[in-house]
């Protein structure tokens, strides 16, 4: 036998010309950043790192599972192992209806579509809606994961500051205003109105009202994105903005992955007939359909087991979590920092002095084995640069101690550094006057905490990118 | 055909990078023939080094530990011949400030600057000094710390307001930080490649960030937000000088084997090296490769050279 042929002499040049020729212009927007490379250093294990929006789903039973997927090999291996419908198991959307029920909403599961995650809902929505150049109107700070998929179909994105009570609608309207002068109808306005990720604060009731109001004013969607409602630690129930609209500008997008399980993958959205139907187009195109056996499982633990109970424990859980960060925020943090009180969720979104980059802070914090996420990826408009979200459902209580205490410790070193080098003890910033609770009851009674204000204007030092 | 230990990834903040450059360097030691161990140094460096008894190592490490002299000083306790330059040039390499401090030495321009240890701040009062600083160097001035190697902490400050705010973020990095003159001009970058005929400067390669972005660092290191252009389009005789200033620099650092080093043309045809990379990356989209590409050096090709280097220096 003869030895093969030497493969051809690798061409650097020639790669790279071969397949940059061939990228979409979609690809030109999807950049590989320094800080992203930074943001992978916290995969390591010595590192606390409150940057992912991980779930604990260490505290599942194994029991529970364990009998489920034995129940389903026993009762339904062959339709678990087959495609499925595009729009979902009959079961699956039952057990949909039975948690929107669970936040008092009543859904027609024919309105429903089952997705391989929260995120494919984002995928599909903008596919949907989006041609390159058309405008979203997203709340500011937003869901980094969610501008990505807008920015992946070109989408021009407007951000609307938020404080306590959420995205201020007032300034929406304004927002809105302007661009009809300049001749732009945006798609539909993207809102995680209950514990917003990152922001960790909640829409109040007035302006939930007036946000449906707006949309059917102006004949505007809005895509609800409410992955974290039943996990409330505290206050009443939120009214869901799907709940005031009743399903006819507002998309509704739910996931199991915060109470159940992300690694199922399983996510829904409802909307409008006509809409659901190229929602429905656009998911043949994407995959088919959901895996059939997440969905089996799903429909086997949510019909077969007590998952309001295991909500419950996760809710205690988290509680105590998030309690315990804010009291390790309060201890370890300087003065000059604020934070958000979320009342649900899994983010506190905690703002710094301006003259502190929380992109170079966390390579200080990295090199104390501490993670937490640069503000900056929630914006595309540059702000952000002194913010940080901080996750709290994905460390225990002593992680969270220390590495609030650690990320304290860099942080009053440079507000020392900082002042040493004006001369000056910077000045302690303007409390902001409507200091209130974000987990304020929703007619504004407050608890009093250090809550403030959220987005920061970051100088003009930085080029603004994106929109 | 040897066998050839890969070491990539580390703790550094280039990591993602590094194992990006590991990888391809694997895969072409593999079309080489060669039998290849990646190594991901962490904690069971040694350990693994002594199990693998490689013949040789190929240093793909970017960043603190893989380009400051540590792993280098590791190999030779083992006894292990590496790729690249030696302990005292990477020492020297990393350090941006003793890089420039030789640089004026030899006389080789690179922009004039300040440097500072946090302590002179906080014990000896160097704030005080800032004014005459900013003063001496003009805004805008550049902030950055003396030894990352990628664009993280590097600040741009427009004005004396800004320059604390910089200090506080080039801190992050390093104990140590310098204030550079800014230059205005072309962001060039010359790859130096050893021979049997010695070192040898590589086509210039320049930089420009899509859109025009001024001040904006960071471009340079984000796929899609940089063109790449090689040969860079500049009059013969500032590409020669740049090669020049390149060879000069590699030399005079004591690199070995590859380098890179990153220039800037100003307005009036000036040139100032920037700083040296021991290990410049080895991904698809970095700069050596493209310009060993355009000298008729394809990257198989490239990584066997860089080999032999190796071999060449243990021999001596």
């Amino acid at each position: 036998m003869s030895p093969p042929p030497n493969p051809p002499e690798r061409s650097t040049r020639r790669d790279l010309e071969r397949y940059a020729s061939l990228f979409s212009a979609r690809t030109r927007v999807m950049t590989s950043s320094a800080t992203r490379d930074l943001m992978a250093m916290s995969d390591r294990p010595e590192v606390i790192s409150f940057a992912g929006g991980l779930p604990d789903t260490s505290s599942f039973p194994s029991e529970t599972f364990a009998a489920m997927t034995a129940r389903i090999a026993e009762e339904s291996c062959a339709r678990a192992l087959q495609y499925g419908p595009t729009d979902g198991l009959a079961e699956t959307k039952r057990c949909i209806a039975d948690v929107m029920a669970a936040e008092d909403m009543t859904v027609d599961v024919d309105d429903v579509l089952v997705t391989t995650g929260g995120q494919q809902v984002l995928d599909l929505v903008t596919k949907t809606l989006i041609d390159p150049g058309d405008t979203i109107v997203a709340e500011g700070p937003s869901y980094p994961g969610a501008l990505n998929a807008f920015q992946a179909y070109q989408a021009n994105v407007v951000q609307i500051d938020m404080d306590s009570d959420g995205m201020r609608v007032d300034l929406l309207e304004e927002t809105l205003d302007r661009l009809d002068r300049d001749g732009v109808r945006p798609k539909f306005v993207y809102t995680v109105p209950s514990f917003q990720n990152p922001g960790g604060v909640t829409m109040s009731l007035p302006r939930r009202k007036r946000l449906v109001e707006v949309a059917r004013e102006r004949e505007l969607l809005v895509l609800e994105d409410n992955p974290y409602g039943l996990l409330r630690y505290e206050g009443d129930p939120a009214t869901t903005l799907y709940s005031l609209d009743g399903g006819v500008y507002v998309m509704y997008l739910g996931t199991f992955s915060k109470i159940f399980s992300p690694g199922l993958r399983l996510g829904w959205v409802v909307a409008p007939t006509p809409v659901l139907a190229r929602i429905n187009l656009g998911k043949q195109q994407a995959d088919l359909c959901t895996s059939t056996l997440s969905q089996i499982l799903v429909q086997a633990y949510f019909e077969g087991h007590d998952w309001r109970g295991y909500v419950g424990t996760l809710t205690e859980l988290y509680r105590r979590r998030r309690d315990t960060m804010l009291d390790a925020l309060a201890e370890h943090f300087p003065p000059q920092a604020e934070w958000t009180r979320p009342g649900g969720g899994l983010f506190i979104w905690a703002t710094l002095p301006d003259f502190i980059d929380t992109g170079d802070l966390l390579a200080r914090a990295l090199r104390e084995n501490v993670a937490f996420v640069p503000g900056e990826g929630a914006f595309l408009d540059g702000r952000g640069r002194s913010s940080m979200r901080l996750n709290f459902s994905g460390a225990n209580e002593d992680q969270i101690r220390e590495g609030i205490r650690r990320i304290g410790e860099v942080v009053k070193e440079q507000v020392a550094l900082y002042g040493t080098l004006t001369g000056e003890t910077p000045a302690q910033p303007p409390r902001h006057d409507a200091v209130a609770d974000a987990a304020a009851t929703e007619d504004g009674e407050a608890e009093g905490a250090r809550v403030v204000e959220l987005p920061r204007r970051s100088d003009d030092r930085r080029r603004a990118r994106g929109s | 055909m040897s066998k050839v230990a890969v070491l990539a990834g580390g703790s550094s903040f280039e990591r993602q990078v590094s194992l990006r450059s590991g990888a391809r360097v694997e895969d072409a030691l593999e079309r080489l023939g060669h039998d290849v161990v990646a190594i991901d140094a962490g904690t069971d460096l040694i350990r693994r080094l002594r199990e693998e008894r490689p013949d040789v190592a190929f240093v793909a490490m970017h960043g603190r530990d893989g380009e400051d002299g540590t792993v280098q000083e590791l190999l030779e306790i083992l006894g292990i011949p590496y790729t690249g330059s030696g302990v005292p040039a990477c020492v020297r390499a990393m350090d941006k400030v003793l890089t420039k401090h030789l640089l004026i030495e030899a006389g080789v321009p690179t922009p004039e600057f300040f440097a500072f240890n946090q302590t002179a701040f906080r014990e000896l009062g160097a704030a005080d000094a800032l004014p005459a600083i900013e003063e001496r160097l003009e805004f805008p001035i550049v902030v950055k710390p003396s030894s990352q190697g990628s664009a993280l902490g590097i600040k741009f400050a427009r004005t004396a307001a800004d320059v604390p705010a910089a200090l506080v973020s080039a801190f992050s990095y390093d104990a140590k930080v310098l204030l550079e003159r800014y230059v205005k001009g072309r962001d060039l970058a010359v790859s130096v490649l050893d021979g049997d005929q010695g070192p040898t400067a590589l086509p210039v390669v320049e930089a420009v960030p899509v859109g025009g972005g001024e001040f904006d660092f960071e471009a340079r290191y984000e796929i899609g937000r940089t063109d790449y252009i090689c040969p860079a389009e500049l009059p013969d005789s500032a590409g020669e000088r740049a090669q020049e200033l390149a060879l000069r620099t590699h030399e005079l650092l004591g690199c070995y084997g590859f380098g890179r080093i990153d220039l800037m043309l100003d307005e009036s045809g000036e040139l100032f090296v920037l700083e040296a990379n021991p290990i410049p990356g080895l991904t698809e989209t970095s700069l050596l490769p493209q310009a060993a590409d355009e000298a008729g050096i394809g990257f198989d090709n490239l990584v066997a050279r860089i080999l032999d280097s190796a071999f060449t220096r243990a021999a001596a």
